[in-house]
């Protein structure tokens, strides 16, 4: 009997995911808490104009907090929303196409965004950073961040020099633009993304329409300026260096 | 009244064949013509020149019925906000117009012939729950229920989508939401609607889903092309009547097989 109806549920919830509705919540859901991860990603980010010593203890207490479980209990929910958001929106993006064979002569756009027709390349950009960003800061492949360079003392204790491995790390021009080319790509891909979440939720009314679609532009421009602007202080006006 | 010089674009397909655009010059066409009217005077002249008149939808030609289709310049029922092709006039348009005539375009509603689509799955999805069961016998007592006067008026709102599938016509995902949201809406919100909507709002978004529209991708070309000015709030209170519904049915399970049932 308990069988029975642990499978009952487990056939709803697979029938709420084989459902349009269904996958488009679970790629709202995890949009939020990646909308949420990016604000606090670049608060942390931004103490790095704090100097050394604040992005440093931050870094550590970071790699540290809950004996360092918390990084990685971090590190796999981020990796389960990606997944989930991704998969399912290649899904979404494959039936979309199934669902018109045969193009128009003429299909004009009247109300909709550059932003929203572009949201799947736009994010599968943002994958490929987010690849390389990994790679340049967190596994710091093919790059010496990693070495006895990057080492300093921090309250009596050896810790990872973040501060310097940002300064040389956004030194190299390819780099630089990279990122910042990545961050434009976020701002498309945010400006349609925030508001469109709070719809798909069923949050949206005739009067917060408005409110949900202008705060999405002013989050899309806040995580625009303030990320891009480690990169732009350090690589054009040698911040640090 | 002045005559307008028209090249009109239009497809022409015979079901189950490609098709391709035909070049017809539309010559002396009254501006005070419906675009209906042009169509029928261009088919008058094509049958006394033995060719094979155009195809199109049509039946109430004043806004009501939902027949008539078409994606003109790329826009379904033409350019006009809020108004069906059958609305639509003449004076509208310049002499010297190209104008591109299409069917509707979706996998789900495949071409008869020429501007010809078969729409039939919206009658499947208003089968699967877009209605209330009611007892048979003698009519119940007009007003008996007392309904808010603004829930009324937005059921009414609702009420007011006449199935012409522009909305799936316009979504670069041929989504069918607004249509299924307005059907499912327009009864979710009523307290008539109110035993079978876990029901209903399931059925229609499952058969939706079957009939191979796309995904709603948020963008909103559906309610700038509806004839009828559908919101999307609509949609809105779809998704959230689907979630809730969903979970439910997961977690709760039916009625009869309830806990604390009898
Ligand atoms: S919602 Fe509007 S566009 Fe869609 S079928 Fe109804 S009336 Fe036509
Ligand atoms: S013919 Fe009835 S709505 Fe146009």
């Amino acid at each position: 009997m308990k069988i029975l109806s642990m499978s009952a549920v487990l056939d709803s919830l697979s029938r709420f995911y084989a459902s349009s509705i269904g996958k488009k919540i679970l790629v709202a859901l995890t949009g939020a808490a990646l909308v949420l991860f990016v604000l606090g990603h670049m608060i942390g980010n931004l103490l790095v104009f704090a100097g050394p010593e604040a992005i440093n203890e931050y870094g550590h207490m970071l790699q540290t907090a809950l004996h360092g479980g918390g990084v990685w209990i971090a590190r796999l929910g981020l990796l389960a929303a990606v997944a989930i958001h991704i998969i399912a929106t290649i899904q979404l993006t494959r039936q979309n196409r199934a669902a018109r064979n045969d193009a128009y002569g003429q299909h004009k756009a009247q109300v909709s965004s550059k932003a929203s027709h572009t949201m799947i390349w736009s994010g599968l950009t943002l994958l490929a950073f987010i690849v390389y960003h990994l790679l340049h800061f967190t596994v710091r492949a093919g790059n010496g961040f990693n070495g006895a360079a990057y080492k300093t003392e921090l309250h009596g204790e050896t810790v990872h020099n973040v501060y310097k491995m940002v300064i040389d790390g956004f030194s190299w021009a390819p780099a630089s633009l990279f990122y910042i080319i990545a961050m434009v790509l976020l701002y498309s891909h945010l400006s349609h993304g925030v508001s469109s979440l709070f719809q798909t939720l069923g949050l949206t009314t005739h009067r917060t329409a408005p409110v949900f679609k202008a705060l999405g532009h002013a989050y899309a421009t806040l995580i625009l300026v303030g990320n891009c602007s480690i990169p732009v202080a350090i690589w054009l006006f040698g911040y640090g260096r | 009244m002045s005559l307008l010089n028209l090249h009109l674009k239009v497809w022409r397909q015979n079901r189950g064949q490609p098709g391709h655009f035909q070049d017809i010059e539309a010559k002396d066409i009254p501006d005070h013509a419906s675009f209906l009217e042009m169509m029928d005077i261009v088919n008058e002249r094509l049958i006394q020149a033995g060719q094979e008149p155009v195809a199109f939808d049509h039946d109430c030609r004043e806004g009501i019925c939902g027949m008539c289709s078409m994606q003109i310049n790329g826009i379904p029922h033409g350019p006009e906000k809020a108004t069906t092709t059958c609305q639509l006039h003449m004076r509208k348009f310049r002499t010297g117009d190209t104008i591109w005539i299409e069917p509707f375009r979706a996998t789900a509603f495949p071409v008869i012939k020429d501007l010809m689509v078969d729409r039939g799955a919206f009658d499947r999805i208003q089968q699967a729950g877009g209605f209330v069961t009611v007892r048979t016998g003698a009519a119940p007592d007009a007003n008996a229920i007392l309904i808010g006067k603004e829930v009324a008026d937005a059921a009414m709102d609702a009420a007011a989508c006449i199935g012409c599938g522009a909305c799936v016509a316009a979504c670069k995902n041929a989504s069918a939401m607004l249509f299924v949201s307005a059907k499912a809406g327009q009864l979710n919100s009523l307290p008539q609607g109110q035993p079978e909507k876990d029901r209903r709002t399931l059925a229609m978004v499952r058969q939706m889903d079957k009939e191979g529209f796309g995904n709603c991708t948020n963008q909103y070309e559906c309610e700038a092309s509806c004839p009828k000015e559908i919101s999307v709030r609509w949609i809105t209170k779809l998704n959230r009547d689907y979630a809730a519904a969903a979970m439910k049915e997961a977690f709760v399970g039916r009625q009869e097989s309830s806990d604390g049932g009898e």
